[in-house]
């Protein structure tokens, strides 16, 4: 067995006085989609927040790629190859789509990744690539937010709710998208309220509870008892 | 009518120097919403800064432009990275307190080192040459060039922040400071940056202003103010707002002058307080301040 291309260690993670995170260990491995569950309040956003740097856990360690990166400044954790989409998606409103996508690819690292190869991915993009971003459609900006986050090539990118306000065909599009993501190598954590979504995009399944990890497993073997179980703590 | 024309040429004219002390200013706001309170001091440190290089290699205070415009740089960078941005949060109230403290400092620095004594650099002929534009209309050469490197400066600080990757990088920090280290942007260098480009445009004003006026270390503040009503009233965020707030500014004080010797700062800050009145939010303004 290889070694995980991230691996999370007991992390502990606090708004001020507020732990939102107890003792949270989850493993990536690399090629890997990972899917992280659970109801509103859960943690989902903080995990990722803390895999990001944008919110440095107070204990346990995180290790990418052989590497800790616990503590690492966020600008930092994407240069060494972890991208983030943020939840609500938030491009940068005064730049065009064009370039959203430029800032996203400004770190310079190597990779499949280039604006050519994300506008072949969402041919949207490219049409409207002049546009301000906040002209685009919900669908059509989540869009915009993966492509900035493929841009830097990342070898591990974190989705956090791509299904979030978004209707039920639009998200079945840009899911139809992901497989042709990992494809070229890199890894992924998607943090979804929607279970069913992410079960299908994903090998493993991490439910969250209050901070906890609740229940993990494969996604093939999880019976719908067991995640709703764990999922509302019943 | 040819006196008044003439009025309202110069007032254009010194209006380009009004808009470079104000372009630095609403860059830096613009970037990290940062008051600087010392930014007319530091115009101030540029003019004694080509001053010392004007004296040491005895060239032309525009030929010293070399020198002070990368030092002003340096400085800004060092002073973004070692002090201003430790002020920097989500309360504007402490970079203001620090820059506020730092504008002491600079003047009385200024005044132990130079003392009060008024100073002036000497560009030479180029000061006093004219020429006619029309009948009884005359246009000085210096004048004239400062306003042209002026509007060169508003003009090259737009083209960096819509061309350049790190016109990009500012513009992306000024909306979103926390997705734009998720690009992998340290806001930190990203601010220092934006420090040394506002420095090295105060080089730029400090160096025009010193060949065209008497200076002395309390002169700062004063400018800082005409700094801030060209900013006002051209519009936060738009560089050609800026100069236009700078000539409106410079064309009512030369007017105020013209009608009473005592009205020229007066009539500049009523232009402002109307303007301000009437419409808050400046003559252009564009948000990406």
């Amino acid at each position: 067995m290889p070694d995980p291309l991230l691996e999370l260690r007991a992390i502990d993670a606090f708004y001020g006085d507020f732990q939102a995170l107890f003792g949270v260990s989850l493993k990536v491995n690399a090629g890997e989609v990972v899917a992280v569950i659970g109801a509103n309040g859960a943690g989902k956003s903080t995990l990722l927040k803390s895999i990001a740097g944008m919110m440095p856990p107070r204990r346990g360690d995180i290790v990418f790629d052989g590497q800790p990166v616990g503590g690492a400044p966020a600008f930092d954790v994407l240069r060494r190859g972890i991208a983030l989409v943020p939840e609500g998606r938030r491009l940068f409103p005064s730049l065009t789509v064009a370039e959203n996508l430029l800032i996203g690819g400004q770190s310079r690292r190597p990779g499949p990744w280039s604006l050519t190869r994300v506008y072949d991915l969402f041919p949207v993009l490219a049409e409207r690539r002049n546009l301000p971003a906040p002209s685009l459609s919900g669908g059509q900006q989540q869009m915009c937010a993966i492509a900035r986050a493929l841009m830097s090539n990342p070898r591990l990118m974190l989705c956090d709710e791509i299904s979030l306000g978004l209707a039920p065909i639009v998200v079945r599009d840009i899911y139809a998208r992901l497989p042709a993501i990992v494809a070229e190598g890199l890894s992924l954590i998607l943090v979804e309220q929607d279970i069913a979504q992410a079960l299908k995009a994903a090998a493993q399944v991490y439910c969250l509870q209050e901070g906890r990890i609740a229940l993990q497993g494969n996604a093939a073997e999880l019976t719908r008892e067991s995640i709703s179980a764990a999922y509302f703590g019943i | 009518m040819t006196e008044w024309l003439n009025v309202i040429l110069q007032g254009v004219l010194i209006g380009g120097l009004y808009a470079m002390f104000a372009a630095g200013l609403s860059l830096i706001f613009g970037v990290m919403r940062l008051v600087n309170i010392a930014h007319g001091d530091l115009i101030v440190l540029a003019a004694y800064v080509a001053l010392m290089v004007t004296q040491a290699l005895g060239i032309d205070p525009l030929t010293s432009l070399i020198f002070v415009v990368p030092v002003m740089a340096i400085i800004g960078y060092a002073l973004q990275r070692g002090l201003l941005n430790y002020t920097l949060g989500d309360d504007l109230l402490p970079p203001l307190l620090v820059t506020f403290g730092l504008s002491i400092i600079i003047q009385n620095g200024l005044l132990e080192w130079f003392t009060a004594d008024s100073r002036k650099l000497q560009a030479g002929p180029i000061e006093i040459q004219t020429f006619q534009v029309m009948h009884g209309v005359w246009i000085g050469l210096l004048p004239l060039i400062q306003f042209a490197v002026a509007a060169a400066v508003i003009a090259g600080l737009q083209m960096l922040f819509y061309k350049t990757a790190l016109g990009r990088a500012f513009r992306a920090t000024s909306d979103d400071q926390a997705v734009a280290q998720l690009m992998g942007l340290d806001t930190r260098h990203v601010f220092a940056m934006a420090m040394a480009l506002s420095l090295a445009v105060i080089a730029v004003a400090g160096v025009f202003l010193a060949v065209r006026t008497n200076f002395d270390p309390a002169i700062g503040p004063a400018r800082l103010i005409f700094g801030f009503e060209a900013v006002i009233i051209g519009g936060l965020g738009n560089m050609w707002g800026t100069l236009v707030g700078g000539i409106i500014l410079g064309v009512s004080q030369a007017i105020g002058a013209q009608i009473d010797p005592g009205w020229q700062l007066l009539a500049g800050h009523i232009v402002f307080l109307a303007i301000l009145a009437v419409r808050p939010q400046g003559l252009f303004p564009k948000v990406w301040g």
